[in-house]
């Protein structure tokens, strides 16, 4: 498994002959090891990268294992991304769906069946103990549908066998069928239109794997090692993992597509941003993950850092429980969005990084509705209103924070705060109540709140990924229990349509319909940041939040 | 001697089981369970939830699940991370070595330069040199270290730029970790710099890890130095014309050394505990790191088996001291 790459650092490689000269004189270990550290130390033998083609990028957490069927994490499929394709992908830094390992695909007329047609000469990866004889092909693809899918598979009881992403999608109630054609022609039939299953193809759990390497692992007796020493067709190949510090990768030379600029990848794993942030600086990481909002001023007052910015796919919200009184009364929805400053709690909470929202989608995102005119902060007319619904003095409420930081909402506590201080205005007078965050989120599943915080992160870039868990009436457990026949029939409808411009049409009225209705207030998206080396260049943010090397070079 | 070892050894069992006990009950306190806590927003399905809560045993009432969790370790088994799905033991092991490294060096550290300086300032006694000591040990004593090490990480790798942040070797280096011990490992690494690199990487851990031994240690020889130093034998030594130099180190570090090695053999289980800060500081891949790690993630096998075998480890070193000790001092094996 020994990367073909020579890195001989200057600095490193003085220092060590100083060690061996300091060994064949004296034969005391003591004697080498203090020479050593102090060494070390003043010649700091131990800088950053001395070559260019190795890219260090510091991540936020250790992988679960490495294959993205198995789980649902972004650190996960991160480190998985390099190793593997799927049939199709996002574009680079966008949501738009392009070929992978499917050059192309066609629909039928009815939104039911969808052919994709395979690319041909992929080559597969090798290690010690696979050297695959045949490129990719349709045997693939089944083979990795039906692992996650049947029973019968005989991979699918394999590392657990949780595939709680491909059933997340509805994938074993969507899919009817999958057919191998031929070789290179794979048909996937599908019980009922679904206008975003192409988009949900190019999401992590939808990775091939390939059979060659599972039959020959069955052969060896451990199944277990397709999800812990990866075989793929992606643009990097898996070298090692040293749990908890770092995952190696160098560059696929046979890769199908456009080959890495970089030789070798590494993800050295920090969990502090702090300590990331310090390597970032010391040069021993050329890219970090998510900085403390407290670090962005000094980030960006750095020269040799660039910091890179863009709003991510996600949704901060207050929302407010139609089925409990006094907020199943419209007049009342739309006096809490009235009554809360969004721009103070952006200031104070979110300190630049959050972009006000105003529909459930990002602006980012096709469909978002940008005529919808947010409701101005006006407490005499939230009051007025109030009254007209019957409450001139207010009412008791409580409102629900989480315990917990998450990327669209750094702090819900202070959020709750500056919230019960603009409702006390109004006379409503909100108890700020918060819970363990599991049993947080499962209470607000079963309706036990009035107002409670919540938020989402899209996956698959489809508005219909907003639309329908956070609000629909299929929804069961939405934090609203919102269920407007109206603005259900839109996205329901939306879901069912395979042409984008008609879809689109759909979800701009469905985001005015919630507007109108407000069972949220709805307070940011957050925006995500990404320091990196000013010499880092041919990088894309996603706006999905995830992370990709295949295009990065240094300069 | 046979008869003091076997007391120490059965000892052992009845701890065993309070620490599987203790373990077991206060993550089991904690809200949350491992399940719940790896989903996030988008929930998981109550059917599926019910399957994993099942597999996993925890749909056992509390103390059921603390039965079968002892019957398992009484095979030897120690379960599997709910997380990874990987055995604990063998997480245990490709983690523990990290560690050991850390606090081996650690406590030779502290050894090297604490010893000589308990030393020092007990023969100059009442001398700004044992004033100042004295102070800084207090200091190093009471140091928290999660302070201390960001400190030494902001002044030593950010501002002044010697030694490298975090982790165990620089990245660019691809060491098989045949030992696990990367101070070993580095050699076998045909690329130049491998095993300097470990070194820096190691040195500021190492005295984060070592300052808190180091300061008891030194305070621990100058008493005991100066207990010593005053008995009649010392005098008789010196009245017999012995030069300072071998009266204090032949006739009375030797003996000041029976309480300072129960110092040393107690500092292990005190290394164990701040390693886990160390390491989690400098992301040093180690049992401290990972334990850290479980919590956050409700994964009670881990924790649970984790915080055994760190138990077992603890009880076999204090065991280890016993022995040494009775060696020191034989009027403590009656």
């Amino acid at each position: 498994m020994r990367g073909g790459i020579t890195r001989r650092p200057e600095r490193g490689a003085a220092s060590d002959k100083i060690i061996q000269g300091v060994n064949l004189d004296m034969s005391n270990r003591v004697i080498i090891a203090s020479c050593a550290l102090v060494l070390a130390a003043v010649v700091g033998g131990v800088a950053g990268p001395a070559q260019a083609k190795t890219f260090v990028y510091c991540s936020e957490g250790s992988p679960e294992n490495f294959n993205p069927m198995l789980n649902t994490t972004g650190t996960t499929f991160d480190a998985n991304r390099p190793v593997y394709d799927r049939l199709v992908d996002f574009g680079y830094g966008t949501t738009e769906v392009v070929p992978a390992l499917a050059e192309k695909w066609d629909a039928s007329e009815d939104g039911l069946v969808f052919t994709f047609h395979l690319r041909h000469n992929v080559k597969w990866q090798s290690n010690k103990n696979f050297k695959p004889t045949r490129n990719f092909n349709a045997d693939d693809v089944l083979f990795s549908f039906e692992r996650q899918w049947k029973d019968s598979n005989p991979y699918h009881k394999v590392s657990g066998g949780g595939y709680d992403y491909f059933s997340d999608m509805d994938m074993p109630k969507l899919l009817k069928s999958i057919d191998k054609i031929d070789d290179y022609t794979v048909r996937f039939v599908l019980t009922q239109p679904n206008a975003p299953f192409v988009a949900d193809l190019a999401m992590d759990f939808a990775t091939i794997q390939s059979k060659e390497y599972a039959d020959a692992l069955t052969k060896m007796g451990k199944p277990e090692l397709i999800d812990q020493e990866p075989i793929g067709t992606g643009p990097f190949e898996f070298v090692q993992y040293v749990k908890d510090a770092t995952i190696r990768y160098r560059a696929f030379k046979d890769y199908w597509g456009t080959k890495p600029k970089i030789d070798t990848l590494v993800y050295s794993i920090n969990k502090d941003p702090s300590v990331r942030l310090a390597k970032l600086r010391a040069n021993e990481c050329q890219m970090s993950f998510g900085p403390s909002p407290a670090d962005l001023l000094s980030i960006r007052a750095d020269k040799n850092l660039t910091l890179m910015s863009q709003p991510g796919l996600n949704i901060g919200y207050l929302a407010m429980n139609v089925q409990k009184k006094p907020f199943d009364d419209v007049r009342v929805r739309q006096a809490i969005n009235m009554a809360i400053d969004k721009k103070a709690i952006l200031d104070a909470v979110y300190q630049g990084s959050g972009l006000p929202a105003k529909n459930l989608i990002p602006p980012t995102m096709w469909s978002y509705n940008n005529n919808v005119q947010d409701y101005k902060f006006d407490p005499a007319a939230a009051k007025k209103l109030l009254a007209e619904a019957g409450y001139p003095d207010g009412f008791e409420t409580d409102l629900w924070a989480m315990p917990v930081q998450r990327p669209y909402n750094p702090d819900a506590r202070r959020i709750g705060e500056l919230m019960q201080a603009d409702l006390a205005k109004v006379g409503v007078k909100a108890k700020i109540v918060s819970f363990e965050w599991g049993e947080y989120r499962k209470r607000v599943q079963a309706g036990e709140h009035m107002m409670a915080q919540l938020g989402w992160t899209g996956d698959n870039g489809d508005p219909d990924n907003f639309f329908v868990p956070l609000a629909a009436c299929s929804a069961k457990g939405s934090a609203p229990h919102w269920c407007n026949k109206e603005y259900d029939d839109l996205v329901v409808q939306a879901a069912k349509v395979p042409s984008q411009a008609e879809r689109t049409k759909l979800y701009m009225q469905a985001q005015v319909v919630m507007h109108r209705e407000a069972p949220f207030f709805l307070i940011a998206h957050s925006v995500v940041h990404l320091p990196m080396r000013s010499n880092v260049v041919g990088y894309k943010m996603s706006p999905f939040g995830t992370h990709r090397f295949d295009y990065v070079d240094l300069k | 001697m046979l008869r003091f070892l076997l007391r120490r050894v059965t000892l052992i069992i009845p701890t065993f089981v309070g620490v599987t006990f203790l373990s077991f009950m206060l993550i089991h306190l904690v809200p949350g369970d491992p399940i719940e806590v790896r989903v996030g927003e988008h929930g998981i399905a109550p059917e599926r939830l019910a399957q994993l809560r099942h597999e996993f045993g925890l749909d056992q009432p509390l103390w059921q699940q603390f039965l079968t969790y002892e019957v398992q370790l009484a095979h030897g088994d120690l379960g599997v991370s709910v997380v990874t799905r990987d055995t604990v033991w063998n997480e245990f092991t490709t983690l523990f070595p990290a560690t050991v490294e850390l606090a081996v060096c650690a406590i030779i550290f502290a050894m090297v330069v604490g010893l000589p300086l308990g030393v020092i300032a007990a023969v100059r006694r009442g001398s700004a040199f044992d004033y100042g000591l004295m102070g800084l040990s207090v200091t190093g004593a009471s140091m928290p270290i999660f302070w201390w090490g960001l400190m030494v990480i902001l002044v030593f790798s950010v501002s002044l730029g010697w030694t490298p942040v975090s982790g165990r070797i620089s990245d660019i280096y691809f060491v098989e970790p045949w030992s696990g011990f990367m101070l070993v490992d580095c050699w076998f690494a045909d690329e130049a710099g491998a095993c300097a690199s470990a070194w820096g990487h190691l040195i500021l851990p190492m005295i984060v890890l070592g300052t808190i031994p180091l300061a008891t240690i030194a305070r621990m020889t100058r008493s005991s130095m100066l207990e010593v130093l005053n008995e009649d034998y010392i005098r008789t030594a010196r009245a017999k014309g012995l030069s300072v130099p071998r009266v204090v180190v032949v006739h009375a570090l030797r003996n000041a050394l029976i309480p300072v090695v129960t110092v040393i053999g107690l500092s292990v289980s005190s290394l164990l505990g701040g390693a886990i800060l160390t390491e989690t500081i400098f992301s040093w891949p180690g049992v401290g790191h990972w334990l850290v790690e479980s919590i956050q993630r409700r994964d009670y096998p881990v924790l649970q088996g984790g915080t055994l075998l760190v138990a077992v480890l603890v009880i076999l070193v204090n065991l280890g001291v016993d022995v040494t000790y009775s060696f020191l001092n034989p009027r403590i094996r009656r």
